[in-house]
Parts: structure tokens; sequence; C-alpha cells
């Protein structure tokens, strides 16, 4: 055997944790895949990929869902599906045009339960205009899969005047959100029925691409960069954006907009809402000249009355996420470790 | 969010911290040991080093119950995992800590039948749902948790449920304070009281720390506001020469306790002669073993338990940090081989650990903010 790409991955087997998307996810994706994949590419991973066909520049991008349970309040896997591929698409800058979708379904599902979630998928693909372009699907026996598991890839045009990458960030530069966090995991862990614990709480997923096309009118010149924070939540992605750039980001813990069930719930459990995952949000970072105008266009357009500026950016401590208290005290933000567990005594 | 947000007010905060300030003497060093670990998250989390003079010194406590662990008792509990006929159930802050052979979720990640509950009664629930496995729940936790451990074996003995069983290690808070007090290379001027436990064991039985140990003692809360005037608190009775146990958790504390959860520990309980605590070495009458009445639902007497012990590797200097003789990072591991991610002391593991909590909310800040611009 040649010498082939230094492998840094280390760890004897998968588990849950490489898959939350926080420190261990990203062990795996940069020390196993990106190094025999994707060759000594240089460039930030991003959520997708920008390429260029015929002098056209599209981006493309995959995600699986493997959400449990399959439905919940303010959602399902087949929603789900389109709006997180086409979330991917829109921070990255892009308008998603057409997805392909695979479903992977275990024997023994309920015919009315795939119904559900392929016309949950129908309706949430007809809202941005995406088109659904084909697909595959496969089954697996009975107990070698959890109900169902769907993947959806998509491509999307580039929107005209939005160049972003975390190395284009400043110190001064704005941190804006699109609104309150937390609302999909804790949806999500209380629906899991595990916790004995209700609460009027809904999953935030949704399509962001009409307040980034918003954004990108508004203030796409000052637009330096934009990502969802999903799983591993707001700390984990701030935290790579801060070490994309090699600079700070420091946050005002009493700007973040959080419902008060997701605060009761994460203060109950012991969680941090900064790294609970979001479907429906995203953040952006913006030129100072620009952030009020950034601002106002979120705030005036539906389904970002909510959007405020969470921080700044900085120069030091570099690659890190300060918070700030409201008693003038600091704390360091890091990325999620291992799963979310509730923490009892 | 009532009841939370009256005590992290602004306002408040600092005119405490100001009045600490005032209070405390510049001439003189101040220890104060936190002796329980919500207390050193609490610390961290709400940046309150930054509010205190830097005189005043906050060493962090033996009360964070998945951090004294052994590590032979969670291998004793996960050599019950493997039979595939168990249910191995314990709360999410045992998950992650790591065994000789992996943690319990790493176990459940090759096969073994491991679930987060969120309480002993829903493992219980899970034994009525399950009547051909057997359940075993893996209890930690100081008096806090222990009557909840009681409670649903209680439950458990009256409904007959038999594929029940409870692997005690439950511990208890005053004879670890009196195993630091009696440590040689420990100073510590006063101590910020447990919150949770007292809840349980009331404020009586610290009053020999008082009055024999000449140390003050406030029973304090959770919030900001708690601990800073918590804090105040203590600088009072050490300006005027005092030493007492005082309650600022009135809102919670009953000086009494809650009698109740006591009476079901003496029931479901007994005192184990001794004990082992990781860092600590054997304290005798620190642990709660399960009664005869209730030795059915032992799972040390239910399995065949084999009694591992385990060294904690030479290099880790848990039981200096845990005794607050030495800071988190001063351990040569801090940080290298041991970190939240690859924890080897189970002080990184929990986030109520004084490393986990250091590394997670100071140590990078420390570090970071030293990199010229």
């Amino acid at each position: 055997m040649g010498a082939g790409p230094k492998i840094r991955f280390r760890d004897a087997q998968i588990e849950m944790a490489h898959g939350a998307g926080g420190k261990a996810s990203r062990r795996l994706i940069e020390g196993l895949f990106a190094p025999i994949l994707c060759g000594a590419s240089a460039e930030p991973l991003g959520d997708a990929a920008h390429i260029s066909l015929n002098g056209t520049r599209l981006a493309i991008t995959a995600d699986s869902f493997v959400v449990s349970p399959l439905s919940f309040p303010g959602g399902s896997i087949g929603e789900l599906a389109v709006n997180g591929t086409v979330n991917d698409l829109a921070v990255s800058g892009a308008r998603a045009e057409t997805l392909v979708v695979t479903y992977v379904l275990e024997a023994g599902l309920p015919t009315e339960i795939l119904e559900r979630e392929v016309r949950a998928m129908g309706r949430a693909a007809r809202a941005p205009g995406v088109a659904i372009a084909g697909g595959d699907t496969k089954v697996v026996e009975h107990g070698k899969a959890d109900r169902m598991y769907i993947t959806t890839a998509g491509v999307g045009r580039l929107i005209p005047g939005v160049e972003c990458s975390a190395r284009s960030a400043r110190p001064g530069d704005a941190v804006l959100l699109s609104g309150p966090i937390g609302d999909h995991g804790i949806t999500i862990l209380l629906a899991r029925g595990e916790l004995d614990l209700e609460a009027d709480l809904c999953s935030d997923t949704r399509p962001v691409l009409p307040l980034v096309e918003a954004l990108a009118q508004a203030a796409a010149p000052g637009l330096r960069w934009m990502r969802d924070p999903t799983r591993g939540g707001v700390a984990t992605t701030l935290n790579e954006f801060a070490r994309d750039c090699g600079l700070s980001v420091f946050i005002e813990e009493h700007r973040l907009p959080v419902r008060e069930a997701v605060r009761g719930a994460c203060e109950l459990l012991g969680l941090d809402p900064l790294h609970i995952a979001n479907e429906g949000q995203f953040l952006a970072v913006v030129a100072p000249e620009y952030q009020e105008r950034a601002l106002e266009a979120l705030q005036r357009t539906p389904g970002g009355e909510g959007a405020c500026i969470i921080g700044e950016v900085r120069q030091e401590p570099a690659c890190a996420v300060v918070s700030g208290t409201p008693y003038g005290g600091s704390r360091i933000v890091d990325m999620l470790v291992g799963d979310p567990l509730p923490r009892i005594c | 969010m009532k009841y939370v947000d009256e005590f992290r007010e602004p306002e408040l905060i600092a005119r405490t911290s100001e009045e600490i300030r005032r209070l405390a003497d510049p001439r003189r060093h101040y220890r104060f040991m936190e002796v329980c670990g919500g207390h050193t998250h609490a610390i961290y989390r709400f940046g309150l080093k930054d509010l205190l003079p830097p005189n005043i010194e906050l060493v962090h406590g033996p009360g964070c119950p998945v951090c004294v662990l052994p590590m032979g008792r969670i291998d004793d509990g996960l050599s019950m995992a493997a039979s595939s006929d168990v249910i191995f159930t314990a709360f999410g802050d045992m998950m992650r800590v790591p065994g000789t052979h992996g943690s319990p979720l790493e176990y459940k990640a090759r096969g073994a039948d491991v679930r987060i509950v969120y309480s002993p009664a829903d493992a219980l629930k899970l034994a009525r749902a399950n009547p051909d496995r057997q359940v075993m729940f893996f209890a930690i936790g100081f008096e806090t948790t222990a009557p909840s451990t009681a409670l649903t074996l209680m439950r458990a003995k009256a409904e007959r449920i038999r594929n029940f069983s409870v692997f005690s290690n439950h511990v208890t808070i005053i004879p670890a304070i009196r195993a630091i007090l009696d440590s040689p290379d420990m100073r510590i001027d006063a101590f910020i009281g447990p919150g949770h436990v007292s809840t349980v064991i009331g404020c009586r039985p610290y009053e020999w720390i008082a009055r024999h140990e000449g140390k003050p003692l406030v029973v304090s809360g959770f919030e900001p506001l708690d601990v800073l005037q918590s804090v105040a608190m203590l600088l009072v009775q050490l300006q005027r020469g005092e030493a007492k146990v005082e309650n600022q958790y009135r809102r919670v504390v009953p000086w009494e306790g809650n009698r109740a959860a006591l009476k079901a520990m003496a029931e479901v309980f007994t005192l184990r002669s001794y004990f082992e605590w990781r860092g600590m070495g054997f304290i005798s009458q620190s642990a709660l073993a399960l009664s005869e009445a209730y030795a059915e639902w032992d799972a040390e007497k239910r399995f065949q338990v084999p009694g591992i012990r385990v060294t904690d590797p030479k290099a880790a200097q848990c039981g200096e940090v845990l005794k607050g003789v030495l800071k988190p990072a001063q351990c040569k591991l801090f940080g290298k081989e041991c970190t939240p991610e690859r924890p080897i002391g189970a002080l990184m593991v929990s986030s109520e650990g004084s490393c986990a909590a250091y590394y997670q909310y100071e140590y990078r800040k420390s570090q970071l903010v030293s990199i010229p611009a």
C-alpha cells in the first residue's frame, strides 16, 4: 500500500456523539471523510459546496433525516427533509431549485404513515417553489431500521451579489440571529415522551429562504457569512465560524431570544439553549455599516419579527466564542461535547 | 421565569458584588469551599468569579456524585449490563463516565440495552412494561436523590415487582466534609453549604463544623444572587469572628430538613461501614446500601458483582482537585490527555465536575486572552 492521506480519526467505534453535530462530528469529518474523499482541500467545510458547470455557478448539498418520533408538534420528517436541504442551500447563498429524495423504509411501516410523510414533503417543497426531480426507495428488514429515514440532495442557483465566507469577517461585524432558539431540539426531546414533561412548544422547522433573500436584497455587499444552527446549536455553529475566520465572537447572553418554555426545560434538565438544535433559524455576520439595514429587512419579513443582533466579531480571544453575562462577568461558550444529556444530580 | 429571574437581577447582583468588596479585608486571603457541584457549575456558568475581589478564592468541593464514584463501581454496574436480559438504567449524568472498558454510552453503542431515565420511578415503569427483562437502576447521588430511590423501592416492594433492582451508590455528604477537614493539606476558611442536599437533611447536621471546627457555613441556593449573598454572609461572620451555620436558601431549605424523606431513607437504606470515594480513599459510614428488608431488590445480591477495584491513572490528580488542594488546571493531564470529550477522571465528565466546568467556561478564556493581537 502506498502512503495514503493521513487519517487522524482514531476512535475505535462510532457512537451517537459522532452524529450529534458537535466536536466528535467535526473530528470524524475532518479526520476521516475529508482527507480520504476531498484530498488536501484547505476550504473550511460548509453546509453546501459551490461548483461551476459550463460557467454557471451552482450550490449542491445533501442531508439525511433520522428523527424519532417521525412526527412532532410543528412538523414531521417529510417536511424537515425538504426544509433542511433548502436551508443548507439558502445559508450558502443559494436558492434551491431541485431536490432528489431517497427513502429507506423498514418493512412493516404502515402505508398510512408513509403517505402522510410523502404528502408533507410535497407541501414543504411547493412552498418555496422547489421541484422534486426523482429519487430512490429501499426497504430493509423489520428491525434493521427505525421506521423511516430520508435523504435529500439539492441543487441551487447562487443569489446574485452574495459572496459569503467566514474568512471575509472583520472585527466589529455584527452577529445576527433570525429568531428564538432551541424550539426544535426541546420539542423533539419532549415528544419522545421519556421525560414526562410537557410544554406548549413547536418545532421551528421552516424554510429560511425568504429571510435570506430579504437579507441579501438589503445588505448583500455587507453580508459576510451565514449558517443555520442545527445540531449542536448556536454555540457549535459560532465556534466553527470563529475557528474558520480565526477571530472571536462575543455574544451578550441577555440578548439571546429564548422562549420561556425552552428556558424552563433547559433549566430543569441542565441543558444550555445554545447547544440545542434549531431547524428554522439562521445566523448571519454583517458588516457594521449594514447591520441596521440587515436587521430591518429581517424584521420586516414575515417570520423574521424576532430577528435580533446578539453580538459582534472581535479580534480576541482567537477562535473562541465568549458570552458576556448581564452582571459584567463572562464565560467561554464551547462546542457541544457528546449528545446533550439531561443532568439530574 | 419565576423563582429564577429574581435571583439573576443584574442591579441586585452588582450591589451584592459591591458589598462583598466592602466586606472583604484587603490584607487577607479568603478560601471558601463550595461543597456542591451545582454551585461549581453556577459559579462558572454565570462568570461569578469576575464579580469577586481577587483575594476571595473559591475552592471546589467533593459534592459531585458522579465525580466521587470510583471506576471500579462503574465497572461493577456495567458488568450487569453485559447480560442480554438486563436493561441498564441510569441518569444522563452517568452516561459518559468512563469505566475500564468504556462508558455506559459506549456499551450501548456495542449493543447493551442502556437507557437514560429521568427518575428512578421511570426505571420502575420500564420494569412494569418489560416483565420478562431485568431492569437495574444504577443509583447515584447524595441525600438529594436518595429519597426518590427509597420511595421507588418502597413502591416496588408494595407492588411486588421482582424484575427491578437497584445498584446503590448513594453517598452522604457529612463524612466527606469531615474527611476534607481532617486532611492535613487542607486550609479552608469557610463553607458554602450544599443547597439541595440540605432540603433533605436540613441545617442541623452541619452544626459541628461551626462549633468544633470553628468554620462558618452558609447553606446556599444556586442562582447567582444566592451564591454572592452567601459569600457576603460568610464575610460578615468572619469579620465578627463568628462561626455559625446560616441558611441563605430559606425559600427551599427547612432548618429541620424533610422528615418524610429521611424516614423513607431510614427504612430502605443502611449505612455501609465504609465506601471508597474516588481520589479520597475509603471513608467510613459514608454510603448507603439497601437494608435487609429490601435485599430482594438489591442488584449487588441479585447479580454476580465482581467487586472490581481499579486504581486511578497515576498521573491523574483527581483526589487533590476533589479536595481543593489543586486547581483543575494544575493537574498534569488537564486539557492534554484529559478533556471533556476524552475524560480520564470523572471530574472532567459531569458538567458539575470542577474540571469540566473550568474547562468549558474558563480555561480557554485565560489561555487565549493572552495571545497578542
